[in-house]
């Protein structure tokens, strides 16, 4: 009886009731969209998440016809494959490292082939600055005074000692290369052009061409003492196979124990591993080291496109919306801006580049920096040039958010401000721009995650493999608008399907296009917060 | 710096404000059709009648908040204190400085209470801050805020009451001393209590200021206005003394319409 009162009371009319599928039906939409959105992210994250996850080590021996082979590696993947008759197979994908040995790091083993399976808590993992890494147990180190063997009771105290050492020396060379050399190679270029401009005599260019030549060599000879220094310490290991290898110590980066670690031990190692991924630079055509200078030049670009991009799409938007008289004109413009927002992106890419890079770009050096013709300073890609096509990529978003965000304001408001005897720019500037700023930061906020995102047109303007300086760095005049850069976007298209070793930048990939949405995050989420602070200091009553 | 010095002692003018034969169009629509009426100096004036009649267009086009509409012309003129409204020498900012206004929906900024008062200096570029200060506190006196206030000045003017924003906005209005100010309805978006409140300022306000104001309501005309003007369709049908027009209208329509026997 209860039931029947429940129903009589809260019965739906049959219109309603007929209404009902379609409530489903936009229910499903929402669903589907969240669900893919969802599995989209978590396979980006676990994927992302376990390439840093350090996996254990172990020992195969594999039939090889009559003889047997040692292999160590882990196993990266479980496949099947059809074998000669039709019947599928198990195989394994085992990383086996060693690619200076072996030429391949990885290689397939038939799981019917292998004999025996065993982890040894010997087998260490050697992370190298080139061929990636080396799985072998450690022999010795070896150094002009002698010799440390494996068995000592402090060998990996002296290796740790050794791979901190190294790292030190590495640091300092680094250091002489990058900045002393580089400034002095700046200087004596900079003496070329001066000759070229006719600044200085020839005699005076030749004595300080000499003079900066001459610290150029010291410098040089220091670096290479460093370097040299570190080739005559050895670290002997051996390989599965047996042989033994000698691993000069300034090519060690560290030393892990697979197998000896518990899960804290490996916790720390896959956070050591993704904290290096995000501080250093990229190594062997990026499929090692990190990815620092993608997400630098990332945000930097992010940053400065929303830097050009916000007053553009604001005045534009305020002229359309507050002092153009409303009429077809206006009407023709903002479907042409509401057009530019469906423009395929490679379209601004082809036209930043004519329009920014070769007429802008070179219309600047042959003005400014004519001496250092026909090399290019702004006439070829670059970061500037970058920003500048995804700010035009983005406007649309921008004046279409900010123009709503005009309109919203009420009427009332504008009324009274010019009743005020406030004159129309007044108004704007101090009632309807203050009041409409968060609607505005939506836009950028979202012109922001749609440029951060955005790889096709960087291809054209700007965006490299490898880009041996930074866009802003401690070199006068610090911020170099013309240097190209790296992105994180080209950078997971690079890895996966520009690399030598497709299957080595695998987990790369996951890990680099699983920090490219952390970064797009936290810029929507820092201009979110700013928003918000806005809003609640602007907030608009509803009447 | 007392209000009553800056008022020169002089007799009030008679036809402060003089409406001349004036004609007002929204684009097709005539909204007014040839008004003809005098506003004394420091008076209370009550525009009554009802929706669309025209009597908000009328004060709208006392400070020219009507040219803002696209599409809008008039005939005839409006002369404040002998100068056509009209005139090319006369700058609309100018004019708006003059003629104060206080809307049906009170509309504060979304700024300090404080910032809300010397809007209008500011825009004058006045921005010293003992003028600012004393400002707020003569604009908040005369509306009836100072006391509920004066310990906030710096919140938002969005944590006041619905009548305490609408004598905000009162204050914003007289902030710059104007010598008119018009009301468009000013408590039709206010409850009973709020409503008085607001009537006795305007009733305060009577002496430095010329009021005109809209309302629909008739007791508050009865209460607040010295004059009152009847407008249907456009026309102005009676305009005479509040108590005449009340106790002894000369027209049939002005009589039906305020015994609510209007059809």
């Amino acid at each position: 009886m209860p039931a029947e009162i429940e129903n009589s009371r809260f019965a739906t009319t049959g219109r309603s009731r007929k209404g009902e599928p379609l409530v489903w039906l936009t229910a499903a939409g929402l669903a589907v969209g969240v669900i893919m959105a969802l599995g989209l992210f978590l396979l980006i994250l676990v994927k992302g998440a376990s390439s840093f996850w350090p996996k254990r080590i172990e020992l195969f021996e594999v039939k090889r016809g009559e003889t047997s082979e040692m292999i160590a590696g882990y196993v990266t993947q479980t496949q099947e494959r059809k074998d000669a008759e039709g019947k599928p197979v198990e195989e394994l994908q085992i990383f086996r490292g060693n690619k200076d040995v072996s030429g391949e790091a990885f290689i397939y083993v038939d799981v019917r082939d292998i004999v025996s399976r065993s982890a040894p808590e010997k087998l260490l993992l050697f992370e190298r600055l080139t061929y990636g890494p080396a799985i072998g147990e450690a022999v010795a180190i070896e150094t002009k005074d002698g010799r440390t063997e494996a068995a000592a009771a402090d060998f990996m105290g002296k290796l740790d000692a050794l791979i901190s050492k190294s790292e030190e020396i590495r640091a300092k060379a680094l250091y002489i290369e990058r900045k002393q050399i580089g400034k002095i190679s700046a200087e004596i270029e900079e003496i070329g052009f001066d000759l070229k401009a006719d600044r200085i005599t020839e005699a005076n260019a030749a004595a300080r061409k000499a003079e900066l030549e001459k610290q150029f060599a010291t410098l040089k000879a220091e670096a290479d003492g460093l370097n040299d220094g570190m080739a005559a310490t050895n670290i002997i290991y051996r390989i599965a196979d047996g042989r033994e290898r000698p691993l000069p110590s300034g090519q060690l980066l560290s030393v892990y124990t697979p197998n000896s670690t518990g899960f804290f031990g490996r916790l720390g190692e896959a956070l050591r591993r993704a904290w290096h991924f995000l501080k250093e630079d990229p190594r062997e055509a990026n499929t090692e080291g990190g990815v620092f200078p993608a997400i630098f030049g990332t945000v930097v670009m992010t940053l400065v496109m929303s830097l050009f991009v916000t007053p553009f799409g604001v005045i534009a938007a305020v002229y359309l919306r507050e002092y153009a008289k409303q009429g077809l004109m206006v009407r023709i413009v903002r479907i042409c801006v509401n057009n530019l927002a469906g423009v395929p992106s490679i379209v601004f890419g082809v036209f930043g580049l004519a329009f920014f890079v070769y007429f802008v770009g070179a219309g600047i050096d042959d003005t400014f920096y004519s001496e250092k013709l026909p090399t290019p300073t702004f006439g070829t890609p670059g970061i500037l040039w970058a920003s500048l096509t995804l700010a035009l990529l983005t406007l649309p978003v921008v004046i279409v958010a900010t123009e709503e965000a005009l309109s919203a304001v009420p009427r009332g408001v504008r009324e009274a401000a010019l009743a005020c005897g406030a004159s129309k720019w007044q108004t704007i500037q101090r009632i309807v721009l203050p009041a409409s700023l968060p609607g505005i930061l939506t836009g950028v906020i979202l012109a922001m995650a749609r440029g951060a995102g955005e790889v096709a047109p960087l291809m054209l303007v700007g965006v490299v493999k490898l880009a041996p300086t930074l866009p802003i760095d401690g070199i006068a005049p610090f911020i170099h608008a013309e240097r190209k850069f790296m992105h994180l976007g080209f950078h997971i298209y690079d890895l996966g399907f520009q690399s030598p070793d497709a299957e080595a930048a695998k987990p790369f990939v996951y890990a680099t296009a699983l920090l490219l949405i952390l970064v797009v995050v936290t810029l929507n989420l820092t201009a979110i917060l700013i928003r918000n602070r806005l809003k609640k200091r602007f907030a608009v009553s509803s009447f | 710096m007392s209000a009553s010095s800056q008022v020169p002692e002089k007799a009030p003018r008679p036809d402060f404000i003089r409406v001349e034969d004036f004609s007002f169009h929204y684009g097709e629509k005539q909204a007014i059709f040839g008004i003809d009426m005098a506003i004394p100096e420091n008076e209370i004036t009550a525009l009554i009648g009802p929706s669309g009649c025209g009597k908000s267009t009328l004060l709208r086009n006392m400070n020219r908040m009507n040219d803002l509409i696209d599409g809008v012309r008039h005939e005839g003129d409006i002369r404040l204190d002998g100068v056509s409204l009209y005139d090319p020498s006369v700058e609309v900012i100018s004019l708006r400085k003059r003629v104060g206004m206080v809307f049906q929906k009170y509309n504060p900024f979304a700024k300090s209470i404080y910032e809300n008062v010397v809007f209008s200096l500011r825009v004058a570029g006045r921005n010293g801050k003992r003028e600012l200060d004393e400002t707020v506190e003569r604009a908040l006196r005369d509306s009836a805020l100072w006391d509920e206030v004066k310990d906030r000045l710096h919140d938002s003017a969005f944590g006041l009451s619905g009548g305490q924003q609408q004598r905000l906005c009162i204050a914003r209005a007289i902030a710059n001393r104007p010598e008119i100010l018009l009301m468009d309805e000013p408590c039709a978006a206010l409850d009973p209590l709020a409503t008085l409140k607001i009537e006795e300022l305007i009733t305060t306000l009577k002496n430095r200021y010329t009021i005109v104001i809209v309302t629909h309501n008739m007791e508050q005309a009865t209460r607040c206005s010295d004059r009152t003007a009847f407008l249907y369709m456009g026309k102005l049908i009676e305009y005479g003394k509040t108590v005449q027009i009340f106790e002894n209208p000369k027209q049939e329509q002005t009589e039906s319409y305020i015994t609510g026997r209007f059809s």
